[in-house]
């Protein structure tokens, strides 16, 4: 692993990695409809894109979708996680750790599939969730999301000293204030970087939302989905293109947000 | 308020009608089918300062937690200030404990570490930051009252622990190694400190230590653990020169230690017969009868050497200077007897002039009867 | 127990217990139903018979329609093929990019770590869908091609496997290297330096002491790829072909095109015996070692 063999394997895998995106891009400004034919430069597919109403309303659905899933896994997966790492022995612990873990290794076709059935038994007996839209899919999401928050959080849960929650009980606080007070100020990181994920994951999945969505509920990926199915087509690399900027912003405000927080922090 | 002093100097645990102010009776903890604390009986008095010595893992701080309330005993009692302790939890405890770990609350600034507690308790935002900045000012922290924990060095958040852990008055202060982590130097000025604090706070400490200089040093009396049982409990001197047993008597400093027979057991003369010395004349003592096995110990200072046979006594040796190292005031020495058995001695170098005992020497070894320590067990 | 902890065991033990756990009861029984023209398109699990009494309707028959289908079994098999090779060839472009940036001094490293993440945090669909503009037949790569006259005619590389392979891998790389990167950052550096003053050339430092010693890595990294990789849709979806058979996508045809839901019941719930179970069974083991 050394000399020319290390350096050229990771160009490889990095142009690999990058190439597909920078064609993405490259194409979205292509005046030709066929994609991946140069014909000069134009920002019309963007213009179209815009003026597409099914792709900004599903855009919508997608963003309220992911909010909200994002918002209730941080609350399911920290309470699992807490609950796990915290709460000693219980009835019902070996339980929980299996569902908690579980979505994780869980195809996506098998989670979608069963709380559909779930979703259709519960309308014919309950009578709820009457048909299927946001919320079905909020909570098919909230669910496989919640376990990826659960990881996060236990693990940051196990390496946090736990005589801090002790010290704070020592000093007259009773177990929620500690809860409010120490545990989640000190595991918080973690929790953002869960609910990141969470939303991100969230935007991302097709196929779970696919099979628990319904009339009138189309997030963006099944949008792109049924467009993409059909070949390659100008106006989705340009949505790729926005995504991919919003993406870049992001990072460069975190980064700039971290550095001034770690110089403010030496200074 | 003049705490110390008068626990010190009043000495109730000697007082069999004083009042505990913490009294334990028969409690064991078990974790699974392991032991950590077993039928401890400990009674400790109002503004004592309790040294807790023991090995590692002989269940010190599983002690100072059930004190606390993070550990419940399995079995047993534990009453502070004449309340039982069974089913309060550790938020609603008279004490306060500063973690082995320090546990300062890294998202809070120094400050708000240390009124913390205060604001539990209801007061004032204003009052329990003024009290904080008092408590700082006590540890010389006042400067740095702005700082989160991780822009501390390990010597200030020891301090800051500490004044969380004092500022709010509490009747009981449970200690948990508090100095483990600092330097000889700072080491000692703080167990200074501490000895000041108490004296002007009036609180009862509870100390783990891993430490016997410092339990000697801090504490009015202590107690030595071993294997999750208080195997005694006494002042620091009474521990030293009287040690119930052999454990005690090597765990607290050096000593000789020698294996026997109880010979003749009258009561105007007692005498030994030793393994290691043979016949060895001492003190009559009670409770002690013919062909009883015995233990004696000698610690090293006790013993004396000379050039000449001693006269005044039978309890001499003769031996040979094997090695010898000179630690400033005092010099040490293995003295290899003519039965091959290794005896350590101890003498201050008060004389400069005199013309001192070195390597390879004849010389006599004696101690007076007075000091030598009969054990049982 | 007091009420608050009930409540914070319950939260999360209520929605797991209701929309992770129940879900699979449901998708038992309903593989136990006959398909029917209705809404819900299946048999229900009691009916009254003519006499009063309730009578349970279930059969094994959407079970036996799987064991003598060829297409179930080759679905299965063809997913665990397609599934392997890919996690193979994600560890082989992985590896090296692993141990650069472990290796790498600071800033470099940090920003080669986010290079790799940084795909990620865009569409997984439309980094799929960037493949297609890639592998068409008058994609870029054959554009590319021909206009340097290397061929004279279009590859076909959509719709077959290999496009799957090159999907699967590009999509979960990341999952590969990194926690193959938290491995190697761990590794001693003494180790190597050890190695090579005893002896060993650089080459054999590396399958000596490195590989070894990176065992975890790459069994957790393989972990993150084999196992979305076997239940994948999309990929084989947009990439594959008419006869890329795996087993996420049959499933989703049966359920959205042939409208069958007990039969895609019977293939979930058979997928969960086959595929996951095994999983869930060596990660425990991989778990219980981790412990001791
Ligand atoms: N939660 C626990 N579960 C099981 N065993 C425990 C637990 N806490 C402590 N122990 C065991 O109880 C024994 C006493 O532990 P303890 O922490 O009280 O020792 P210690 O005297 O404070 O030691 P040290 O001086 O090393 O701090 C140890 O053998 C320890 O392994
Ligand atoms: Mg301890």
């Amino acid at each position: 692993m050394r000399g020319w063999f290390l350096p050229l394997a990771v160009l490889f895998g990095f142009i690999f990695l990058y190439a597909p995106i920078v064609s993405l891009v490259v194409f979205s400004f292509n005046e030709s409809r066929l994609v991946t034919v140069w014909g000069g430069f134009s920002t019309r597919w963007y213009g179209e894109l815009l003026r597409d109403r099914q792709i900004l309303s599903s855009a919508w659905v997608s963003l309220q979708v992911a909010f909200w899933s994002a918002n209730l896994a941080v609350i399911v997966g920290t309470l699992g996680a807490f609950v796990l790492t915290r709460f000693g022995k219980f009835f019902g612990r070996l339980l929980l750790t299996g569902m908690i873990t579980a979505p994780l290794v869980m195809p996506e076709v098998i989670t979608g599939l069963s709380l559909l059935l779930l979703f259709v038994s519960m309308e014919l007996t309950l009578g709820w969730p009457a048909g299927r839209g946001l919320t079905t899919i909020i909570i098919a999401h909230t669910t496989f999301c919640a376990a990826f928050v659960a990881v996060i959080a236990q693990s940051r849960l196990r390496s946090m000293d736990e005589s801090l929650e002790e010290a704070a009980r020592d000093l007259g606080a009773g177990p929620v204030r500690v809860f409010f007070d120490v545990t989640l100020p000190v595991i918080a990181p973690a929790l953002v970087a869960g609910w990141l994920l969470a939303f991100t994951l969230s935007l991302d999945d097709l196929v779970i939302a696919s099979f628990v969505s319904g009339p009138g509920a189309s997030t963006l990926p099944m949008v792109i989905f049924s467009k993409v199915r059909l070949g390659v087509s100008p106006d989705v690399n340009a949505l790729a293109t926005i995504i991919i900027g919003f993406v870049l912003v992001a990072v460069i405000i975190a980064g700039w947000l971290m550095r001034r927080a770690a110089k403010r922090d030496i200074g | 308020m003049d705490g110390r002093v008068i626990a010190a100097e009043s000495k109730p645990w000697q007082n069999p009608s004083a009042q505990p102010f913490i009294s334990l009776r028969g409690v064991t903890k078990r974790f699974g089918n392991f032991t950590a604390v077993s039928e401890v009986d400990l009674d400790i008095y109002r503004s004592e300062l309790f040294c807790l010595l023991g090995e590692s893992g002989c269940g010190k701080s599983t002690l100072l937690r059930m004190l606390a309330g993070f550990e419940l005993p399995t079995t047993g009692s534990i009453r502070i200030d004449g309340e039982d302790m069974a089913r309060v939890p550790p938020d609603r405890r008279p004490t306060n404990m500063m973690f082995q770990s320090y546990a300062l609350f890294p998202h809070m600034t120094v400050e708000k570490n240390v009124a913390y507690g205060l604001l539990r308790e209801g007061l004032k935002k204003s009052q329990a930051y003024e009290r904080a900045r008092d408590m700082l000012r006590m540890v010389k922290l006042e400067k740095l009252a702005r700082r989160k924990p991780d822009q501390l060095s390990g010597g200030q958040r020891q301090r800051v622990a500490l004044a969380r852990s004092l500022v709010k008055h509490p009747k009981l202060l449970l200690l948990d190694e508090p100095l483990g982590a600092l330097d000889k130097k700072l080491r000692e000025e703080t167990q200074f400190e501490l000895i000041k604090i108490q004296e002007t706070l009036g609180v009862t400490f509870i100390v783990v230590t891993h430490d016997q200089d410092e339990a000697m040093t801090l504490a009015t009396r202590i107690g030595v653990m071993k294997d999750g049982v208080i195997e005694q409990i006494g002042e620091p001197r009474e521990i030293y020169e009287t040690p119930r047993s052999r454990f005690v008597a090597d765990f607290i400093g050096t000593v000789n230690l020698f294996g026997g027979k109880v010979d003749v057991a009258a009561p105007d003369m007692m005498r030994l017969d030793l393994h290691e010395l043979g016949p060895v004349l001492v003190p009559p003592q009670t409770g002690l009868t013919h062909g009883q096995t015995i233990w004696g110990a000698v610690r090293p200072e006790r013993f004396s050497l000379s050039r000449a046979r001693p006269e005044n006594t039978q309890n001499a040796w003769e031996g040979v200077v094997e090695e010898m190292g000179y630690i400033g005031h005092m010099s040490q020495y293995r003295i290899r007897l003519a039965n091959g058995v290794l005896i350590r001695v101890s003498q201050s170098n008060r004389l400069r002039d005199e013309d001192p005992i070195s390597w390879d020497e004849n010389v006599w070894v004696s101690f007076n009867p007075a000091a030598f320590r009969v054990l049982t067990e | 127990m007091n009420w608050r902890r009930a409540l914070v065991i319950g939260i999360p033990m209520v929605w797991l217990g209701v929309f992770f756990l129940a879900p699979f009861f449901v998708l038992g029984r309903i593989s136990l139903a006959e398909a029917i023209i209705a809404r819900p398109p299946f048999t229900p699990l009691f009916e009254r018979a003519p006499d009063g009494t309730l009578e349970i309707i279930a059969s094994l028959e959407n079970y036996r329609f799987l064991i003598e289908d060829a297409l179930y079994r080759n679905a299965y098999l063809s997913s665990i093929r397609v599934a392997l090779v890919s996690t193979i060839f994600a560890l082989l472009i992985g590896y090296p990019i692993a141990y650069y940036i472990a290796r790498a001094p600071e800033p470099k490293r940090s920003i080669l770590l986010l290079m790799v993440i940084l795909p990620f945090w865009t569409s997984f669909l439309l980094r799929v869908y960037a493949w297609m503009g890639f592998l068409r037949s008058n994609g870029v790569i054959n554009n590319a091609l021909i206009s340097l006259g290397i061929i004279d005619a279009p590859l076909r590389m959509m719709q077959t496997d290999f496009a799957v392979y090159i999907g699967i891998v590009y999509t979960y790389l990341p999952f590969m290297i990194l926690p193959l990167y938290a491995n190697l950052t761990k590794l001693d550096g003494a180790l190597l330096e050890a190695a090579s003053d005893l002896g060993a050339s650089p080459m054999v430092t590396f399958f000596t002491i490195t590989l070894p010693l990176s065992l975890p890595g790459i069994v957790a990294g393989s972990m993150l790829v084999f196992i979305p990789a076997i239940g994948e849709y999309v990929i084989p979806a947009l990439l594959g072909g008419p006869d890329t058979l795996m087993i996420g996508r049959v499933l989703w045809d049966e359920f959205f095109s042939s409208r069958d839901w007990p039969v895609a019941s019977a293939v979930a719930i058979v997928m969960l015996f086959l595929v996951v179970a095994p999983i869930m069974w060596l990660q425990s083991i991989q778990n219980r070692r981790e412990i001791d």
